[in-house]
């Protein structure tokens, strides 16, 4: 396998080590923690955004991250066609730093939700998804106050219409804009969701429905 | 020097929940006259110019690329002459 992932650090990051434990021990892939204040992604061809309350959420959640020196490079690589995924706080620092359209909002009822929700595929034609099947439902959990996806009609129309969005909420936990749970960038190599696939990784946690994702992300660098 | 007062408010037509439940809490305490509650937030800064107008470039920026996010937020600010103490 070729893929060589890098896990960036923010302080306040904390599903950091959920997944690089399944890059490096289940997916078995070279997998390195980048810092965020590194200049450099160096050689790593997939970098995941962790879920976390990098900042501690200040101001808005992923918005002084967006600034952190190693999210120059990774919006340089990400143009350039290299894969990052956004996990939950990942998702908003996506949405910040201008890599994904949108923002997410306080969640509609103002709680922070912590469970296990149902998702369905909407586009299994992707990178992120080519491991399932179209409109199959999967089950990811979700731990987050603020996943209220938001866009303008216009981003939705386009959203929709370039089949770029790849999980929606089969109920809606958090008032996002068309039930939107991950969605995609017109490159289509950048994804960024709200559930944690890496939570969902280990057969010896009794569900597997995560590792699909990132084992074929990692399986579609040659 | 100068003082920027800032204010960073939810889009008029974003269903802000938060304000939606205080004013449910203050309607519960009687005062049934309010309505419209938004909450945002409130910031307040030192600059360290000659200017006014240069501290309105810096606040403009400042507002446009970290204190707001354009696509849920509006800002408004005011900038102040620090009086000789």
């Amino acid at each position: 396998m070729n893929a060589k992932v890098g896990v960036v650090v923010f302080p306040g990051s904390n599903c950091d080590h959920d997944a690089y434990y399944v890059f490096k021990e289940i997916i078995k892939t070279d997998t390195k923690f980048l810092w965020h204040k590194e200049g450099s992604i160096g050689d790593r061809n997939i970098i995941i955004l962790p879920g976390g309350f990098s900042y501690g959420d200040y101001l808005r959640c992923g918005a002084i991250s967006r600034f952190s020196p190693i999210m120059q490079d990774v919006v340089r690589f990400a143009n350039k066609g290299g894969i990052v995924i956004g996990i939950c706080n990942g998702f908003q620092i996506l949405c910040e730093s201008g890599l994904l359209p949108g923002t997410l909002m306080r969640n509609a009822n103002l709680k922070f939700l912590c469970k296990t929700v149902s998702l369905k595929v909407e586009n299994n034609k992707s990178i992120f998804t080519s491991n399932y099947g179209i409109k199959e439902d999967i089950n990811i959990p979700i731990a987050h106050g603020d996943g209220n996806y938001f866009c303008d009609e216009d981003t939705l129309t386009e959203l929709i219409s370039n089949n770029r969005i790849l999980f929606r909420y089969n109920e809606n936990p958090n008032g996002s804009i068309y039930d939107i749970a991950g969605i995609q960038n017109e490159k289509r190599n950048v994804l960024g969701m709200m559930p944690h696939p890496e939570r969902v990784s280990d057969s010896e946690l009794g569900n597997t429905d995560g590792l699909k994702l990132l084992s074929g992300v990692a399986e579609s660098v040659i | 020097m100068f003082t920027a007062k800032i204010k960073v408010t939810l889009r008029k037509t974003i269903l802000d929940p938060q304000g939606k439940t205080v004013e449910h809490s203050l309607i519960s305490l009687g005062y049934d006259k309010i309505s419209n509650t938004r909450i945002g937030k409130y910031i307040e800064m030192k600059i360290d110019v000659n200017s006014i107008e240069e501290a309105t470039v810096i606040v403009e920026e400042s507002c446009k690329r970290l204190l707001s996010n354009p696509v849920m937020e509006d800002y408004q600010f005011e900038i102040i002459q620090n009086g000789a103490v």
